[in-house]
């Protein structure tokens, strides 16, 4: 597969402040990729360096094959979706769209007829001629995006563009940007805190924090195999518990749980010594006999899907665990003790 | 007093309302009758009334101000009335001062706006002090000082001769760019200041956006910038022009015979035994017209742009 945008060992500072330190990535042609990190993590300074609103400190940006690291924002074949939108407020719906179409010295009839077919795209043929306070956020957030899809660019860049909208309205339209994505085949870099939506919408995800690229990979690697601490505390909800490592190699190692029991999981480190071990809430089961783990339980919260146990372990830890609700075994009750399962590979080793 | 009082429960607070409505409002009335009304009026009752030759009005109403304005029946009026363009080219030359002064004013102010706007935000007060210390004076004493500048044995030529530019002294009072010069300085803040209202409301991810989509930096400039902060370049213009239009210190005391405007026409009427008082009014009401039509075209426009 070809590739659209490759960043090379890339460097931004601010003065004596690192926004960005040594960040490399390759980035498919036609894939969703999104960029996936706390506030503060750089992945608003680096989409900002591939629209060229930033200049890169060091390193380069390759955009299929060519340099843009030294172009101005206007001469690249990138477009954005702003996170408050930046719609023209003197500019009627469709001239909004048609703005980039105009800047390429396209003419009136021609680009009001593009505009018009990507207004068709995003259900919004109804509004050409309305300014954009007459709108919602939902419209204006469709708007912002036929605007930057209208010049057909190569690549497409999202700045967290769902986080103004409403919860139903943001997950219709993680839905439709999948969709849209799909149907134009342009390559989406999509900029998110939201873990859930990266997970929901993505080809692949690079999960940054400090500046620095943690993991990247298909949500499913993300989820299931994190490499470190970071990524699977940030990526859902996760148990992490102190264990001594008795052996590791080739990623597979015997680790020593709370309360002695061994158990052998999948290792994202080859030192010994005491790591974290991560352990997802939805892949552990209550079993009265042959348990790994003993815990007491705090809290039963019921969630109509599932049911949330929080407990606690003999050794002190806190504990959570998810239980479908289809399950027809007898709940425990806060006080109750019990045994607790791992199921196949629900135990990862982290690197700190 | 001590404290509020508490608002009393009144049953009827609509007939309350009706009842203190008029008192409450009588101190507004009587502030724009006094200052505004009552002046205006007697401008437009002045004009249609017939000069005392020792200045003053005799109360006998007649249109002979607004015919010596339009039109000129010769030395004794017995003569066919032809168009009388002295006071004619007067406006017609104030109109171009004062639009000559408001374009320069746009030009500077803009950047001068865009400049401060774009400041950080804690040093940003400071530079719109320094543009106001300079109206702590009086207009009189800064228009002459200008004089002062601009005189042949000034500083102005002084300096442009120590540079070696010119060797003669340039005669820069009395004429046109001396005028234009006092309007622009006394005016430009009324260009600033809206438009740095208008600017530091600006959304700069507006000009992202058209970077973004293509634009160069002139492009966004035209296409975005500017219609986004026209409220405050509409507002600064009409600040500037019309009260250059009727200004009359500058081109008093830095122009001649040449650069008479319709402040110094009108001035005139009203100094001494050789004032014409009702044609003093009458010129004051067409320029009064003048700006009224100014502001309905603008508003107009404001309204249309608005949908």
């Amino acid at each position: 597969m070809q590739t659209a945008i490759s960043i090379r060992r890339a460097v931004k500072r601010y003065g004596p402040v690192t926004a960005l330190q040594d960040v490399s990535m390759d980035i498919a042609d036609n894939e969703f990729f999104t960029l996936l990190g706390p506030s503060g993590c750089g992945k608003t300074t680096l989409l900002r360096m591939l629209a060229g609103f930033e200049d890169v400190t060091e390193g380069e940006i390759l955009l299929f094959g060519e340099r843009i690291a030294s172009l101005p924002p206007e001469k690249r074949p990138v477009n954005t979706v702003f996170q408050q939108y930046a719609l023209f407020p003197h500019l009627t719906v469709l001239e909004n769209v048609a703005f980039g179409l105009k800047m390429k010295g396209m003419g009136l009839a021609e680009r009001n007829a593009r505009a018009a077919k990507m207004l068709e795209l995003v259900h919004l043929s109804g509004f050409a001629d309305r300014k954009p306070a007459q709108l919602s956020g939902g419209q204006q957030q469709r708007v912002a995006l036929a605007r930057a899809l209208a010049p057909q660019p190569k690549v497409l860049l999202l700045d967290e563009p769902l986080s103004a909208l409403d919860l139903k309205l943001r997950q219709a339209m993680r839905v439709e940007l999948k969709a849209l994505q799909e149907e134009t085949g342009i390559t989406f870099i999509f900029v998110t805190h939201d873990q859930e939506e990266a997970l929901a919408m993505s080809d692949r995800i690079a999960v940054m924090s400090a500046g620095r690229v943690q993991q990247i990979g298909t949500p499913r690697e993300i989820y299931e195999a994190p490499v470190n601490r970071f990524v699977a505390d940030f990526i859902g909800e996760t148990n992490l518990i102190e264990v001594e490592v008795d052996s590791v190699s080739d990623g597979r190692a015997t680790v020593t749980l709370p309360g002695g029991h061994r158990v052998v999981c999948a290792a994202a480190t080859n030192s010994g010594g005491r790591h974290a071990l991560s352990i997802r809430p939805e892949r552990v089961a209550l079993a009265a006999d042959a348990p790994d783990l003993h815990a007491t339980v705090e809290r039963v919260i019921y969630l109509g899907t599932d049911l949330h146990l929080i407990t606690r372990l003999d050794g002190g830890e806190p504990f959570a665990l998810r239980l479908q609700n289809a399950s027809r075994t007898a709940l425990p009750d806060p006080g109750a003790r019990i045994g607790l399962k791992l199921e196949e590979g629900a135990a990862r080793l982290l690197a700190d | 007093m001590a404290g509020a009082a508490p608002i009393p429960e009144t049953g009827g607070s609509d007939a309350t309302y009706a009842r203190l409505r008029r008192p409450l409002l009588a101190p507004t009335w009587a502030v724009i009758g006094t200052f505004l009304l009552l002046p205006v009026l007697l401008m437009v009752v002045y004009s249609f009334l017939t000069k005392e030759f020792r200045g003053g009005v005799i109360w006998d109403f007649t249109l002979a101000a607004y015919d010596q304005f339009f039109f000129d029946r010769g030395l004794f009026g017995d003569e066919p009335a032809r168009i009388e363009w002295t006071y004619i080219m007067i406006f017609w030359r104030s109109i171009w001062q004062a639009g000559l002064a408001t374009l320069f004013c746009l030009l500077i102010g803009f950047p001068t706006a865009w400049f401060i706007a774009t400041r950080p935000e804690t040093s940003r007060p400071v530079w719109l002090f320094l543009i106001t210390i300079p109206y702590w004076v009086n207009l009189l004493i800064r228009t002459v000082s200008l004089r002062f500048i601009l005189r042949d044995q000034g500083p102005m030529n002084d300096a442009l001769i120590g540079m070696g530019l010119i060797d003669q002294p340039l005669a820069l009072l009395n004429t046109n760019l001396a005028v234009q010069l006092g309007l622009f300085y006394s005016y430009l803040p009324f260009m600033v200041l809206p438009i740095y209202a208008a600017v530091e409301r600006y959304n700069f991810a507006l000009s992202e956006a058209a970077a973004d989509l293509g634009a160069n930096r002139w492009r966004t400039l035209v296409e975005v910038v500017l219609p986004v902060v026209r409220p405050g370049i509409v507002a600064g213009c009409i600040l500037v022009f019309v009260p250059a239009l009727g200004a009359f210190l500058a081109p008093d005391l830095l122009g001649g015979a040449k650069t008479f405007m319709i402040g110094s026409l009108i001035d005139e009427q009203f100094r001494g035994s050789q004032g014409n008082w009702p044609f003093g009014a009458a010129v004051s009401v067409i320029l009064m017209t003048l700006v009224l039509i100014v502001l309905m075209i603008q508003a107009r426009a404001a309204t249309r742009a608005e949908r």
